[in-house]
């Protein structure tokens, strides 16, 4: 279908003197086997992302292989204590249907975009563009989830910092498709926040996710927006869970000292690698950081105190 | 490419279509129905909602073969002949138009919030418009449209 280089159709709008395949397979085997024909094949889900780019002429790929046929991709399913999560669920599927188990990706994906964006963005494409700012992924590292990729005849797992490799960079090979991703169901409370300039539409300048596993007594933290990729903060991890041991506060179920929101705040702010760009500086970054870190904590130790 | 789906309730097709161009430029450019805008191309503004399979989304946003087959309903699908939808009489009467760039967004984020709650709460009618920029009205009276219309179902 492709015209002559910068044609312009009859309908003025320039064609961008490239050919572009529409590939749409109908079931997963058949994505894989037309991924490995055309590797150089962009996978499309919900097309928020995507479609930005090719609508502006930056995007020009050999083909496009449409995902929204599949079905295998649109289900989720619990197993042991795990939920399956086909990479193609909508953000607000996942929010009405699985948010129960998920809490704190069920907060962060009702934040994403708006109503328009999330009845078709996915968790999968969220993954396929890997960036920084991605709103789902904060959750996915706090609460160790891991990402299933496929290709022609093979499939592989790995946790999520080892999917997620630098801004927009991923451990998937051209020959490859995400899959689904696997979230262990909440053991505990689970938040999220972001800064941004507002609540609707905004690219994160920073966002944090936090999981408490109230079993084990552990607390996993992630930093969004401030680094290549999406950060762990073990040092934030390990103070306030030896904080809270020490002063029996797990027990208790008792407040957090101020002094000790502080700190943890500090030291989330001191695990990011934020760089000062269009959106925001370094230094706005950090110090949002340790203000929404503060503030998450306590709103998921709030969930804590008042469960029995 | 050759699309065909429905719009409306009526099968439309649409020949030569470009593999890369959006479910929006078909619609308009294509098809004669323009009451779908073109704004922002970036899903930022709302101003091409549409439902498609019954999903309120951006018809921006959607690449034309992902549409192939698909139940297409537009702003001009609300009326039915020459009775307006009530959204769309609430914000006549609400004095929610100025200069309409918006309007065919807002009334499908307000219908579609409408069929899902009926009744809903401010809190509510802000989260479900938040996805359209209206630059003229400072919303208010977009508010008081989607409260009308909420009333004149109860």
């Amino acid at each position: 279908m492709a015209g002559p280089a910068n044609e312009v159709d009859g309908l003025g709008r320039c064609q961008g003197g490239k050919g572009l395949e529409f590939l749409q397979p109908t079931s997963l085997t058949e994505a894989l086997e037309l991924k490995a024909a055309h590797p150089g094949a962009v996978p499309l889900a919900g097309g928020t992302d995507l479609m930005v780019d090719l609508n502006f002429d930056r995007l020009r790929p050999e083909a496009m292989l449409d995902l929204t046929r599949i079905d295998e991709l649109k289900q989720w399913w619990p197993h042991d204590d795990l939920i399956r999560l086909g990479a193609g669920v909508s953000y607000t599927r996942l929010v009405s249907e699985i948010g129960e188990y998920l809490p704190g990706l069920a907060i962060a994906s009702r934040t994403i975009g708006s109503p328009q964006i999330r009845n078709r963005a996915t968790v999968g494409g969220n993954l396929g563009t890997s960036s920084p700012a991605g709103d789902a992924l904060p959750p996915l590292l706090a609460a160790g989830a891991e990402i299933e990729v496929a290709s022609a005849g093979s499939s592989r797992r790995m946790p999520f910092r080892d999917f997620m490799i630098g801004p927009k960079k991923n451990a998937l090979a051209p020959e490859e498709l995400i899959v689904a991703v696997h979230i262990p169901k909440a053991r505990g409370p689970q938040q999220f926040s972001k800064i941004g300039t507002r609540n609707a539409m905004v690219i994160s300048v920073a966002s944090f996710a936090l999981a408490i596993d109230a079993g084990t007594r552990a607390i996993s933290c992630a930093i969004g927006s401030a680094g290549p990729v999406i950060l762990e903060a073990p040092e934030a991890d390990e103070f306030i869970e030896s904080s809270l041991e020490e002063s029996g506060a797990w027990d208790a179920r008792s407040r957090i000292d101020n002094s000790v929101l502080q700190r943890f705040g500090e030291l989330v702010a001191q695990g990011a690698r934020p760089i000062t760009d269009v959106r925001g500086t370094k230094a706005y970054r950090q110090h949002a950081l340790a203000v929404i870190a503060a503030r998450t904590l306590t709103w998921a130790w709030d969930d804590y105190m008042a469960s029995a | 490419m050759r699309i065909e789906l429905e719009i409306n309730g009526d099968t439309r097709s649409a020949d030569d279509v470009w593999e890369g161009e959006s479910l929006l430029f078909v619609l308009r450019e294509r098809l004669g129905f323009p009451g779908s805008k073109n704004a922002c191309e970036q899903g930022e503004c709302g101003s091409c909602s549409i439902y498609l399979d019954g999903n309120l989304v951006c018809a921006c946003l959607v690449l034309a073969g992902q549409a192939q087959g698909a139940r297409v309903t537009t702003v001009e699908g609300l009326a039915e002949d020459l009775d307006l939808h009530p959204v769309q009489e609430a914000y006549l009467k609400a004095g929610a138009v100025q200069c309409g760039f918006c309007t065919p967004g807002l009334i499908m984020a307000t219908h579609e919030l409408l069929e899902r709650k009926a009744q809903p709460s401010d809190a509510e009618i802000r989260e479900a418009l938040a996805g359209n920029l209206c630059r003229c009205t400072g919303y208010e009276k977009i508010l008081d449209a989607v409260r009308l219309a909420a009333k004149a179902r109860a």
